[in-house]
Formats: structure tokens, sequence, C-alpha cells
């Protein structure tokens, strides 16, 4: 394997288009693992983490760039961010240990396609668009259009994600995710749900976005649990609604990390706290973190 | 596989050495610089026992294309103790003998030693999952975490009159 560092975009995109073979990283804790478990060397390392833009993370006046190579502890150690983004600078605080989030990006998260990818609901919820690098220039997509299933993005050979734009919630909104593993740390979510809430004047829930990972071949919103809080108060009857609508959108596998009705139950008693948990964050309240909390990893 | 030149610092020398470009740091630092305090226990990331600092943060030296230290700055366990003076860290798994076989204790050290210098002060708690990386297979866990918080413990003391450690 060959190895280039480019400084640029356009050196990278050129990299890619004159080697076949090529592929790009970030942190590589999914890329190494694959290699040496025997999935295919490629040709050509193409680092991506000396372009400056790759690995900033920025707080604009509507939104925040976060750089597709930069390490998720940037997403935890920085507390104007994870004030407005509590739910996504948790999902960030899941991937792996210390060793691994000062390495782990978004990008490689979300490109890695794998269905448990922690950050991948969290980013659904608060509706994160990639900007995409191509031979032309450059185009943006929503983050739900990457992955199209295990493994598999629909990106085009040669074009890799630049970074991601997150606009800064409305007021009175809030964003929970949570997962469920077998242990605490250092374990791939069985199930894991993203919600973001936003309550009206009257404590009423305005917008709800909930997102499920690990479920189905890719993360995916959940509209029928949305359906369910809009317009409605949080309480015992619309969260009973959110967990029947969350297990029915589950489309698992079965396997000795869990069976497929664990998967679905355990997937309605995750949304109903997230939506509780995001609530009580919209509504101003002290929440802790969710993640480290909840005795739900 | 093509062998690249790599320009970096290491445990605070300007170090220059000739590498694969597609194997990993770990295996640049034992078998190329000769650093074998470096080690390997799974090569995925699992276990920790290749923690090494680069730029002051604590990463897998398993994880790491060699090439990508150009330019960087990396400790490991040889660059820890100042001289013939052990650091409190070292001291502190001597005297509580948090271990037994130490294939573990040079990846723990480095993740104590990178939490330490961002949080003096660490709760039980947070020096438990800031060492969740790290897989311990004989010593338990207890002793290694209590000669973390003892070292951080006397590292503050230390601080306090002055006599930095
Ligand atoms: C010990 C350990 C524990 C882990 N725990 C978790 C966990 O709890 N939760 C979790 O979700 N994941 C976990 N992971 C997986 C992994 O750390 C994450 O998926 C991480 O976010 C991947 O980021 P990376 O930058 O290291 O990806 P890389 O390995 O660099 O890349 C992964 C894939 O994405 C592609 N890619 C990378 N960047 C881009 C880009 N900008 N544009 C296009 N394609 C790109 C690469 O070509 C490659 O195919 C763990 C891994 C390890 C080793
Ligand atoms: S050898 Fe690197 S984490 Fe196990
Ligand atoms: S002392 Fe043997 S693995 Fe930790």
């Amino acid at each position: 394997m060959d190895y280039v560092a480019p400084t640029t975009i356009e050196d990278a995109v050129g990299a890619l288009s004159s080697t076949p073979e090529s592929r790009v990283f970030a942190g590589a804790t999914d890329l190494i693992p694959q290699i040496r478990s025997g999935r295919p060397e490629p040709g050509l390392l193409v680092d991506l983490k000396r372009i400056e833009r790759l690995t900033a993370v920025t707080e604009g006046a509507n939104a925040w760039t976060i750089g597709a190579a930069a390490p998720t502890s940037l997403l935890t150690e920085d507390p104007g961010f994870s004030n407005q983004f509590p739910g996504l600078s948790e999902a960030a605080g899941l991937i792996g240990s210390d060793q691994i989030q000062n390495r782990s990006s978004l990008g490689g998260n979300l490109c890695n396609a794998s269905p448990a990818a922690d950050s991948v609901p969290a980013m659904l919820v608060n509706e994160a668009r990639a900007v995409v690098a191509t031979a032309g220039g450059t185009r943006t997509v929503g983050v739900g259009e990457i992955a199209t299933g295990p493994g598999r993005t629909s990106l085009a050979p040669g074009e890799f994600i630049v970074e991601f734009e997150v606009d800064k919630p409305p007021a009175h909104s809030g964003d929970a995710y949570l997962r469920m593993t077998p242990r605490t740390e250092m374990d791939i979510a069985v199930v894991g749900v993203g919600v973001r809430i936003t309550l009206d004047a009257d404590g009423n829930c305005a917008e709800a976005r909930i997102a499920v990972g690990a479920v189905a071949p890719t993360a995916r919103r959940v509209a029928d649990a949305e359906a369910a809080l809009v317009g409605q108060p949080i309480n015992d009857d619309t969260l009973a609604a959110v967990a029947r609508a969350a297990s029915a959108a589950c489309d698992p596998i079965d396997d000795k990390r869990g069976t497929i009705a664990y998967r679905k139950q355990v997937t309605g008693v995750l949304a109903k706290r997230a939506v509780t948990i995001a609530a009580a964050r919209a509504a101003g309240e002290d929440t802790e973190n969710a993640a480290t909390t909840n005795g739900a990893h | 596989m093509s062998r690249t030149h790599i320009n970096c610092t290491i445990n605070g020398d300007q170090t220059d050495f000739l590498s694969e470009s597609g194997g990993s740091l770990l295996n640049a630092l034992r078998d190329d610089v000769g650093l074998m305090g470096v080690k390997e226990g799974c090569g995925t990331g699992d276990c920790g026992a290749c923690s090494v600092l680069m730029d002051d943060r604590v990463t897998c030296a398993c994880l790491i294309f060699a090439p990508e230290a150009e330019g960087r700055t990396i400790v490991t366990i040889e660059g820890l103790a100042n001289a013939d003076e052990l650091h409190p860290l070292q001291q502190c798994f001597l005297e509580g003998a948090a271990l037994q076989c130490g294939i573990c204790t040079p990846g723990f050290l480095m993740a104590a030693k990178a939490l330490l210098d961002k949080n003096p002060h660490p709760t039980e708690t947070e020096v438990r999952y800031a060492l969740a990386g790290n897989l311990c297979r004989c010593t338990g866990y207890d002793k290694i975490i209590r000669a973390v918080l003892d070292a951080a413990e006397g590292m503050r003391a230390s601080a306090q009159t002055g006599d930095a450690a």
C-alpha cells in the first residue's frame, strides 16, 4: 500500500482519480481492523487529515461545520458544541475508548456504513448535511442519503465527504441519543435511538425527529413515531405511541447479541427514554449526560 | 511494499527512520525505531496495549499508518520517566502492585498520563472511563485504578508544595 497525505481537496480528488484502487481514510479505526481481518488492501491510502478544512470544527452564525475527518473527541470537549447538541455530542462520546475518539471521525462513522454507527441517528435527527467533494467541485446532500446498506454508500468512486453542516436548533429544542449495548463501554450498539424535540409555548411538542440505528440495514427516521408526538403533550399515552411506532419500524437481524423480538422491544423503550430526555432539555431542564447516567448504553 | 522516510519527534528527540508505508506505527516503533515498550495485544484497537501519545492525545499505535507520524510528536512509555526518576504513575503502579505480567502496563500508563495531563483531579468513575480502552488479563482493574488515583493525589500534593513532579 502506498500512502499520500494531500493538503488540499483538489489534490485529494486528483490522487483518487489517478489510482483506481485508492481509498480515503481519516482515523483508520474501521479501515485497519478490516484490512487485518482479510479485506483487500487498497493500493493507495489517501489520508484526509492534512487538509485543514477536513479537521476543523467551527461555529457559524446559524450552523456548525464539522470537518469529516475531525476526531470525534473535538465534539465532546467543546462545551459550546455539546451545549447546543448534547445528543450528537453524547453519540460521538460513545464511539470506543479515548484512544479511538482521538482518531474516529464522523465521515468514517457514516461512510463505513455500519448499521450500528452511533453518530448517524444523532446526525439524522439534526438533519445534518454532507458536503461531498467530486471531480467537478462539491455537492451537498442529506446525511440520510449517504449509507445505502451495510458497508455500502451512494458516493461514486473518487468522491469523499469534506464536512458536515448542522443547523443550530430553534429555541426550546433538545436532542438526545441512547444506545443499548451488552457491555457499558467498548461495545457496538444492539439498538441506538436519536431524538430531537422542539416544544411550543404551551410545552406541547411542536416538532419531533426520531431515528433508530442498528435495527435495519441503515439508520432511519421513524415518521410514525414523530407523528405520534407533533401537536401533543409528552405524556404516558403519547410516549406509549412513540414506543409502538419505533418498535414497528425495526427490521433487525437475529443474532447472539439480540433476538429480533428483543431488539424491537428495546427500541421502543429507548425511544421513550430518549424523547423524555430531549423534551426535558428542550424545556431547559438540566439533564446530565444521558449516555452515562441512563443505564442504557 | 514501498518504504517511506519519516521524520518526527519521539520522546523529545528528533528521529528519522524508514518504514513500510502501509505498516502500522506500532510495528515502526518496535521494528524500525527499536522501542519495545510499545506492546501489541490485539492489533485492532481493542486492548490499548499499544497506546502512545501523538500530539498529546492518547491513541492506539496499531491503528495508525506509520507515515502519519510525519512531523508529529510522539511519546511512548520510554519517554515517561525523567531520566532515572520514575514518573509518579510508574512509582504508584510499582508500589500498588498494579501489574503482573506487565504487557498491558505501558498502555495503561500512557492512557493514565493523558488523563492526568488534562484532569489532575479525576474521580474514580472518570479514571474507569478513561481506561476503558485498556484491557488487563491478569491484575484485575482495582489495583490499577487505585494506583492512578494515588498518583494523581501525589502529583497534586507535590504541585502544591512547588516540588513539581
Ligand atoms: C475498539 C473500537 C471500538 C469502536 N467502537 C465504536 C462504537 O462504539 N460505535 C461506533 O459507531 N463505532 C465504533 N467503532 C468503529 C469506528 O471507530 C467508527 O466507525 C469511526 O467513527 C470510524 O471513523 P474513522 O475516521 O476511524 O474511519 P476510517 O477507518 O478512516 O474510515 C472508515 C471508512 O469510511 C471511509 N471514509 C472515511 N472518511 C471518509 C470521508 N470523509 N468520505 C468518504 N469516505 C470516508 C473509508 O474509506 C473507510 O471505508 C469502534 C472501532 C474500534 C476499533
Ligand atoms: S494492540 Fe493496539 S489496541 Fe490492541
Ligand atoms: S498485567 Fe498481565 S495483562 Fe495486565
